[in-house]
C-alpha cells in the first residue's frame, strides 16, 4: 500500500463471507444445498437504497475489485483504477459491492471448497455454473444486503455477460447495465482458445481427472499453458511488440528451446505464477460458462428479441485493438437493442492494449465511464 | 434554444422516435426528450461530444456515416430523421438522403445554402473560393466537400422523388426575414427542409 494513501483509494478493506441456507437450482439442474458468497463493499448504502452498484469479474476475477487488505499489499485491487472516491465509479455517492462468483476459488463455494456429503473437496463435481446462475445468486445476494434495485451492474469482458443476464433476467431490479469489452456469445475462435485451456489441463498427468487434491498435488502445467494461451488472447499484437519486440534475456540466439525470447520468459512468468493461485477446476467452470452465454439462443437466436424482456439503459463499450471481443462484436449487442428500442450508448475506445484496456484508465474512457456514472448518481440522488 | 431547433421542434410530434445524424453534444435530442417525450438515438464522431451525450442522458451511438453507413438501422424504425449542418460535410449526400427516408417517415435537414449572395458576391470579387461566419473554411481544409445551393437541393428531392413537406429560410442567426422569403436562394443563409418519401 502506498505511503501516503492516495486521496482517491478505498483504503484498506475487509471481506466478508456470506452463507446461504436456501438451496439454488442451478441451470444443469443440480442443487446447491447451501453456499458461501465472499464480498467486499465499499462505500454507504443510502437510505432508500438507491444508490448500489454491483461489480461483476471477468474470468480470474474475484471480489476484491479496490482498495488494499493490509498495508503490506503491494498491489490494489483489480479495478482500483476505476473504483474509488472521485474515480468512475465513485465511493463517495455509491455504494458498490463485488463478489467472487459461485465456482470462484477466492473463498466463494466452489471446486476448492468442501462437498457437505462428502467432507471432501467438491473438484470436479462441483456444478458446472452458467451466467444465468451467477446472476440467480447475486439477486439473492442483493436481497440479503436489502438493495431492491441496482443503479447499476457493471462488468468488463466476463463481467458484461453478467450485467447483460441481469437485465434480461431482472428488469425490475437494475436501472443501467455498463457493459464493458463484452459480446453477446462466444465466437467458435473464442470457444476453440478455451478449448485449448481446458485441454492443457485435464492432459496434464497432475490432474487426476480434477481429484488433484486427493493425490496431494496441482496440475500447474496445465494451468500454466491455459493462462499462457488467454494471456496472448488478452493483449495485442502491437502491445506486445511494444512491451518486448523480439528482444532476448541474453545477447545471442543459443540454438536451443528454452525461453529465450522477453516475450517467452513473460509468458512463462505469468503463467506459473497464476498456477500457483487459481483452481484449475475453476478455470474449466469459468471458460465453460463463458462457452455456454447466448442469450439469444431461447429467442430463436435473436437477440433483439431477447433484448425485449430489458427495461434498463445500456452503455456499452469497447476497444479498437480488442480482438478477443472484438469492437464488432459490441456493435452485434448495440444493433440488437437499437432495433429492439432499448435505450443504449455505445462508444469504441481508441486504445492500443487489447482485450486487457477495460482494465486500464485512459483518458477518453475514464472521461465517459465517469460522465455516465455522474449520471447515473444524479438519477438515483446519489 | 437556438433558432433552427425551435423551428425542427414543431416539425416533431409528441413521443416521436427520432435519430439525429451527428447529434452533436445532444442539445437537440436532449430537449426533445423532455419537451416532447421523444425517444431515439444520436450518432456522432466528436468524442467530446459523445461523453457529453452520456453525462446528459441522451443515448448516443459512435458511429460514422460515411464508412458505416445506417446500415444497422432496419426499414422505418424512426417517425423522423435528422441531419443539421452535415449534410454538406458527407462523402454522399444523395446516399444519406435515401438511407434517411429508408429508416424514418421524414427527414429533416439543414444546410448552408452556397447561392446565399454575400457568397456570389465574395466569389465574383475576389475569384476564390468564399469563406464566411457559417463557412469559416479554406478550401483545402473544409470539412463542407458538398456543399449546395437551394435550388440544387431543390433539384436532387425532385429528382428522388422526395416530398418537400416545409421549408424555412432563414440568417446566419437563424432568424426567418422577410428578405430571405422574398428570394430564399439569393438572400437565404440556411435552409431547414422537410421531406418525406410518402405520397400526399
Amino acid at each position: 500500500m502506498p505511503d501516503p494513501l492516495p486521496t482517491d483509494s478505498v483504503g484498506i478493506v475487509t471481506p466478508q463471507t456470506l452463507h446461504f441456507d436456501t438451496p439454488i437450482t442451478l441451470a444443469c439442474d443440480q442443487t446447491l444445498e447451501s453456499y458461501d458468497l465472499v464480498i467486499e463493499t465499499y462505500g454507504k448504502l443510502n437510505a432508500n437504497a438507491s444508490n448500489a452498484v454491483l461489480i461483476c469479474h471477468a474470468l480470474s476475477g474475484h471480489h476484491h475489485a479496490a482498495g488494499y487488505h493490509s498495508e503490506e499489499d503491494r498491489k490494489p485491487g483489480w479495478w482500483d483504477s476505476c473504483i474509488g472516491p472521485g474515480k468512475p465509479i465513485d465511493t463517495n455517492r455509491f455504494f458498490v459491492v463485488s463478489l467472487n462468483n459461485l465456482g470462484g476459488c477466492h473463498g466463494s463455494t466452489g471446486p476448492c471448497s468442501n462437498n457437505p456429503q462428502t467432507g471432501q473437496p467438491y473438484g470436479p463435481d462441483f456444478p458446472v455454473i452458467t451466467v444465468r446462475d451467477w446472476v440467480h445468486s447475486q439477486a439473492l445476494l442483493a436481497d440479503r444486503l436489502g438493495i431492491d434495485c441496482w443503479a447499476a451492474v457493471v462488468g468488463g469482458s466476463l463481467g458484461g455477460m453478467q450485467a447483460l443476464q441481469w437485465s434480461l433476467d431482472y428488469p425490475d431490479r437494475i436501472r443501467h447495465a455498463v457493459v464493458i469489452a463484452s459480446t453477446p456469445r462466444l465466437s467458435a475462435q473464442n470457444i476453440a482458445f478455451n478449448e485449448v485451456a481446458r485441454q492443457a489441463i485435464t492432459s496434464d498427468r497432475e490432474f487426476h481427472d480434477g481429484r488433484y487434491f486427493e493425490h496431494n498435488t496441482l496440475p500447474r502445467r496445465g494451468l500454466m499453458l491455459a493462462r499462457m494461451v488467454g494471456h496472448i488472447t488478452y493483449l495485442s499484437d502491437a502491445s506486445m511488440g511494444e512491451k518486448f519486440g523480439r528482444e532476448l534475456r541474453d545477447q545471442a540466439y543459443k540454438f536451443g528451446y528454452d525461453a529465450e525470447f522477453q516475450v517467452e520468459s513473460y509468458l512463462r512468468y505469468q503463467g506459473e505464477r497464476f498456477s500457483e493461485s487459481f483452481d484449475a477446476n475453476t478455470y474449466l467452470l469459468m471458460t465453460r460458462a463463458l462457452d455456454y452465454f447466448d442469450p439469444a439462443y431461447e429467442h430463436d437466436n435473436d437477440l433483439a428479441k431477447a433484448l425485449l424482456h430489458a427495461s434498463c439503459e445500456f452503455l456499452v463499450l469497447s476497444f479498437s485493438t480488442d480482438w478477443r471481443f472484438t469492437p464488432a462484436r459490441s456493435q452485434e449487442l448495440v444493433d440488437a437493442m437499437i432495433s429492439a428500442r432499448r435505450k443504449v450508448s455505445y462508444a469504441e475506445i481508441d486504445a492500443p492494449w487489447g482485450h486487457d484496456a477495460f482494465l486500464i484508465p485512459t483518458p477518453r474512457y475514464t472521461a465517459i465511464f465517469e460522465a455516465y456514472m455522474d449520471r447515473v448518481a444524479r438519477e438515483v440522488g446519489a | 434554444m437556438r433558432t433552427d431547433l425551435k423551428i425542427i421542434e414543431q416539425w416533431i410530434s409528441a413521443g416521436s422516435h427520432v435519430l439525429d445524424l451527428g447529434c452533436g453534444d445532444g442539445t437537440l435530442l436532449d430537449y426533445l426528450q423532455r419537451e416532447k417525450q421523444a425517444t431515439g438515438f444520436g450518432l456522432e464522431i466528436n468524442p467530446d461530444h459523445i461523453t457529453t451525450c452520456m453525462g446528459r442522458g441522451v443515448s448516443v451511438i459512435e458511429q460514422n456515416l460515411d464508412t458505416q453507413g445506417l446500415g444497422n438501422f432496419e426499414d422505418h424504425t424512426f417517425d423522423t430523421v435528422l441531419m443539421t449542418q452535415a449534410l454538406q460535410a458527407v462523402r454522399r449526400p444523395d446516399v444519406v438522403l435515401d438511407e434517411m427516408l429508408r429508416v424514418g417517415r421524414e427527414g429533416i435537414v439543414t444546410f448552408p445554402n452556397f447561392a446565399y449572395w454575400r457568397l456570389r458576391w465574395y466569389l465574383m470579387r475576389r475569384g476564390r473560393m468564399p469563406e464566411s461566419e457559417t463557412l469559416p473554411y479554406k478550401w483545402y481544409n473544409t470539412p463542407n466537400i458538398h456543399l449546395c445551393t437551394f435550388k440544387d437541393f431543390e433539384a436532387l428531392c425532385y429528382r428522388k422523388s422526395f416530398r418537400i413537406l416545409n421549408r424555412t429560410v432563414v440568417d446566419g442567426e437563424h432568424q426567418d426575414r422577410w428578405l430571405s422569403r422574398l428570394w430564399p436562394n439569393m438572400l437565404g443563409q440556411i435552409a431547414i427542409y422537410r421531406i418525406t418519401r410518402e405520397e400526399s
